[in-house]
């Protein structure tokens, strides 16, 4: 019981941000109109995503201290979950792009470029991963990549949008300010619960799959691990 | 760390390269017949953007070529002699090191090959020089962990470029960026924040390089 608080905390948060999502006040602007509600699921998707990517480059890097394989399982778990949350984050964006700039896939914004990359890197982790047989040195070779990706990726989110000429989102340059979204209070009272809501899913499913992987774990191994 | 095991290694690397010449020659027999094959692909001649990507794309796939051979020619037996003799972190600067200076020639050498069989748009040719240089270590640092990876998994080559695609993607993306403005002669104003991001990337890249590699080397 003392483990579910959260899990509660979730759900509420998630319903509430959808029912009010859709029902909720929202300013007209131009161009964007209706289309601003997408804020309340595009946006946290792409957080959940990043805090599952962060999440999973932090156990790869506490798996190399010391090959812990309970750790390499958090760290590859958690990209996973990263890849589900990144796949209808790029198809609500995908949506949103249609009816706002005319074209589901803007091939100049630096962002979608960015977003392109992250997800070829972890694809890539994936595949790499399905080609190592052996558990150790899966494990071993998949965290090292995993963490030279992600600072490129980083590298490539946080620094090139910088540098390159305007992006179409918000924050011109690519920069994710919060405060040049243009919301009001209303909307604050929404997104920041979605982010919130989003975000404790994310950690949850990362909780159920982990658990799931540390049973096959120990039905396949003789010495188990907790 | 110690400087003298460094250049024994090297000295290695080069005795090699200068004793089977093959490895070289075919890097090079590589970037010819692809730049003849674009030749022959583009009918109405080559505009001077799509020089820039064509070039960065042949030498990425050149360097892909150039690299895999830093690991994949090392036997087992031979990896395990060397974990006697050296530190880990000797072994890979002296791999940076020899294909950094191998990425310079073989980029060099491209420029020649497009120059005498396409033509040569760059306006302004420091630039296009320094954006040459810096891209290239990049791409040899990031391609020398690459290939290390890639020669754990078995099946060698595919799994190289598969993994060496998207980490290099910034640093394509950059030197594409400088070498339009080299080619458009731009003023150097204009490109010193995409130089300054470049040389921090090749920092960030060799850096990580002598870090994770530690984790990589022995089985």
């Amino acid at each position: 019981m003392k483990n579910w608080w959260w899990k509660i905390a979730a759900i509420a948060l998630v319903l509430y941000s959808i029912t009010m999502g859709f029902m909720g006040n929202v300013p007209h602007l131009n161009i964007l109109n209706e289309t601003i509600r997408n804020l309340y699921f595009h946006v946290p998707l792409w957080f959940a995503m990043l805090v599952q990517m962060g999440i999973s480059w932090f156990f790869a890097l506490r798996y190399l201290n010391g090959y812990n394989i309970k750790y390499d399982m958090l760290s590859s778990r958690a990209a996973y979950v990263g890849g589900m949350f990144a796949l209808p984050g790029l198809i609500t964006g995908s949506i949103w792009a249609t009816y706002t700039w005319g074209k589901p896939w803007v091939a100049e914004d630096p962002k979608l470029q960015g977003v392109m990359a992250a997800m070829l890197v972890y694809f890539v982790y994936y595949l790499l991963r399905a080609l190592i047989p052996d558990a150790q040195t899966k494990a071993r070779i998949s965290a090292v990549y995993n963490i030279f990706a992600f600072i490129m990726t980083f590298v490539f989110i946080m620094i090139y949008p910088r540098l390159a000429p305007s992006s179409l989102h918000p924050g011109n340059g690519g920069n994710p300010a919060f405060g040049k979204y243009d919301m009001d209070n209303d909307m604050r009272m929404v997104f920041y619960p979605a982010c919130l809501g989003w975000i404790l899913m994310s950690v949850w499913l990362l909780n159920v799959l982990n658990r799931m992987k540390k049973l096959q774990y120990n039905l396949d191994n003789d010495e188990k691990i907790n | 760390m110690n400087t003298s095991n460094i250049i024994a290694l090297l000295r290695k690397e080069f005795l090699l390269e200068f004793r089977q010449k093959t490895s070289l020659a075919s890097i090079l027999l590589y970037v010819l017949s692809i730049v003849f094959i674009s030749f022959l692909s583009f009918k109405n001649g080559i505009k001077p953007d799509v020089w820039g990507a064509l070039f960065w794309i042949v030498l990425f796939f050149a360097a892909i070529n150039a690299a895999s051979k830093s690991f994949f020619t090392e036997s087992k037996a031979r990896g395990i002699y060397n974990y006697t003799l050296y530190h880990p972190t000797e072994f890979v600067v002296a791999k940076i090191i020899y294909n950094i200076l191998l990425l310079w020639v073989v980029s060099i050498c491209s420029v020649f090959c497009f120059s005498w069989l396409i033509n040569y748009p760059v306006q302004d040719s420091l630039l296009f020089l320094f954006t040459l240089l810096i891209g290239s270590t990049a791409l040899a640092g990031a391609l020398t962990l690459m290939s290390c990876i890639a020669s754990k998994t078995g099946n060698s080559y595919s799994v190289m470029s598969l993994l060496s695609m998207p980490v290099c993607i910034p640093v394509m993306l950059m030197s594409l960026r400088l070498t339009r403005n080299a080619i458009d002669g731009l003023e150097w104003s204009v490109s010193y924040n995409f130089l300054g991001g470049l040389f921090l990337i090749d920092v960030i890249i060799i850096t990580l390089s002598l870090f994770l590699f530690r984790y990589l080397w022995k089985e």
